[in-house]
């Protein structure tokens, strides 16, 4: 199942034109950079602008078409804000059960039996806000916020979380806390989850299907994996950009503390994070730690060396840099070159080379 | 004698101030939310009497109160008197001189929180009116509490446009500053100055306690 999503007008002298598509359950980045749109498409999905032209449906409700606009308080959608946007005169509780509370009165049954955690208790043990309830939302930290916001939001029942730049107001050390929350969220709402971004570290992290935004159009819209390895998107020249690898853990190495995450194609050993045989993980590869080799060398201090064939060659912006992607047995990896190296392997389409990855990142 | 003054002022006084209320919210909120280019001239009405003389604005008022207009005649046909020389003249007089001192500073309140709550509580399903009532009106409280106190205040100190509109009936409309006037025109002086002493105190205590629960108000919300 997926949804569609169709908006076209104009705010000053930005244009949007967006049109794309997004599978029902899961997490789907809308990512681009500051002014691309993103948060404009999103809180035209909410209803909160309303644009020239605007088309969205979800189960079989229309929202917006040619005829129709259904006011943000009729739409069955959960949305997160930059900074949490709690109201100040209601303590935690009362901003959990504001939306809770109304939704349950308008909701059919429908409704109610979709599943997902959004049993007061549950959700509270959840998010980890049992100890927070009864502050004011002036006493509590940036992460603390965002999550009571979170909460807030699921707690409607909604047909659709909306999220814009949730972490992006946060510091590092709240991103990290609150990190753990949303790949937890991730794995239990069976709803869509729209989560706008202009950071690479949280579509590898979050996302399963990535949209790619540069001023108000659609560049790219596809799966993470496929869309994370296409070399014609501005999102390559991030100096983190990387791919992002669906694995599972095969193997643990007790002496060394390594495990090994295997994957369509190869596997890669990387650092124990301690998760059991079997887990799912999804592993992080950016293009700046990969370099290729014609032969296989063993004498290096890099563990994980992977046969591959070069599938494309790009420029990124930089005339001494190219990005070089290759297929590992189906899985995709991005190198970062400089062109002379790329000129001196002579690399092309279809030549077998080594893939040497100097680091990965373990991702949930 | 003029302990009904006192009665009469602080009666007065309390029901203009929830008139006010009832009346300055919509229009803080409208002028805070319009996009309408003409709000402002809207605005600068309400303002008015902030610059008018009160004798200006008594005048006016008279007229328009009085038995050859449309309003003095419905209001003979509804009550068998016109409001010119009654509390309710009164009340209507005070509420019209007093409202640029409720709505200022509710719709600064409005103002100040902006769009933001506003659109976080559409996305939590609240209707408009119910985002009105659950969520602005709130978060407006310190302003409603300034406004509320300077509007009883500016009516419990008024004195031109009642001299106009009310004149001087006692227990009628003859308020406290009248009287203290009428107290200096007699020189009864000792009279003259229980009065004034009783409104500095008065408004000493009315002032700081509004300034400790703003504040304290101010420092909850954010």
């Amino acid at each position: 199942m997926t949804l569609a999503a169709h908006f076209v007008g104009s705010k000053g002298s930005f244009t949007l034109d967006a049109r794309f598509s997004f599978p029902a359950r899961g997490v789907t980045a809308l990512f681009g950079p500051s002014g691309c749109g993103k948060t404009t498409l999103l809180r035209c999905i909410a209803g909160l602008n309303r644009l020239d032209f605007g088309r969205f449906e979800i189960g079989g409700e229309p929202w917006q078409n040619e005829r129709i606009f259904l006011a943000p308080h009729k739409r069955a959608l959960g949305y997160v804000f930059q900074d949490a946007n709690l109201f100040a005169h209601l303590s935690v509780r009362d901003n959990l059960l504001f939306g809770a509370t109304r939704a349950a009165r308008q909701n059919t049954q429908a409704d109610k039996t979709q599943a997902g955690p959004v049993d007061f208790d549950d959700l509270v043990a959840l998010l980890g806000l049992g100890h927070l309830l009864e502050r004011a939302p002036a006493n509590l930290s940036g992460g603390e916020r965002q999550r009571v916001a979170i909460g807030r939001a699921l707690l409607t029942r909604p047909k659709i979380l909306l999220m814009d730049e949730p972490l992006s107001a946060l510091d590092h050390a709240s991103k990290n806390e609150i990190m753990p929350y949303l790949e937890g969220l991730h794995d239990t709402l069976s709803i869509p989850i729209l989560y706008v971004t202009h950071a690479p570290e949280e579509v590898a992290r979050l996302a399963d299907h990535l949209v790619v935004l540069e001023q108000g159009r659609v560049l790219a819209s596809g799966p993470l994996t496929e869309t994370l390895a296409r070399l014609d998107l501005p999102i390559r020249h991030d100096d983190n950009a990387g791919v992002a690898i669906e694995a599972v853990i095969a193997e643990r190495d007790e002496h060394w503390h390594l495990t090994r995450a295997a994957f369509a194609g190869g596997s890669i050993w990387v650092r124990d994070p301690g998760l059991a045989i079997g887990h799912r993980v999804r592993l992080r590869v950016l293009a700046r730690d990969v370099s290729l080799a014609l032969q296989q060398n063993t004498n290096s201090s890099i563990m994980n060396s992977l046969a591959a064939t070069v599938t494309d060659i790009a420029a990124n912006g930089h005339p001494g840099v190219r990005l070089v992607r290759v297929d590992v047995g189906g899985t995709p990896l991005v190198a970062r070159l400089t062109a002379r190296s790329a000129h001196e392997l002579d690399l092309a389409p279809g030549k077998a080379v080594w893939a040497q990855i100097k680091s990965v990142a373990v991702l949930g | 004698m003029w302990d009904d003054a006192i009665v009469l002022t602080l009666k007065l006084a309390t029901l203009v101030t929830i008139v006010l209320l009832v009346v300055g919210t919509p229009i803080a909120w409208w002028l805070a939310r319009s996009k309408a280019w003409w709000k402002e001239a809207v605005g600068a009405v309400v303002a008015l009497p902030i610059v008018l003389p009160p004798t200006v604005l008594g005048f006016y008022l008279l007229i328009a109160l009085g038995p050859h207009s449309p309003i003095g005649q419905a209001a003979q046909a509804l009550f068998g008197q016109t409001l010119p020389f009654t509390f309710e003249g009164l009340v209507i007089g005070s509420v019209i001189y007093s409202l640029p001192f409720v709505v200022q500073p509710i719709r600064n309140a409005f103002e100040a929180f902006g769009e933001r709550p506003l659109e976080a509580a559409a996305t939590l399903r609240a209707s408009p009116l119910d985002t009105f009532f659950n969520v602005a009106l709130p978060l407006a409280r310190p302003g409603m509490l300034t406004g509320a106190v300077l509007g009883f205040a500016h009516t419990v100190g008024e004195f031109g446009v009642v001299l106009m509109i009310g004149g001087n009936i006692p227990g009628e409309t003859k308020v406290l500053s009248v009287a203290i006037y009428d107290y200096v025109e007699t020189l009864e002086w000792g009279k003259a100055h229980v009065l004034s002493a009783g409104m500095v105190v008065f408004s000493f205590f009315v002032i700081l306690s509004v300034m400790v629960t703003e504040k304290r108000m101010r420092s909850r919300l954010t």
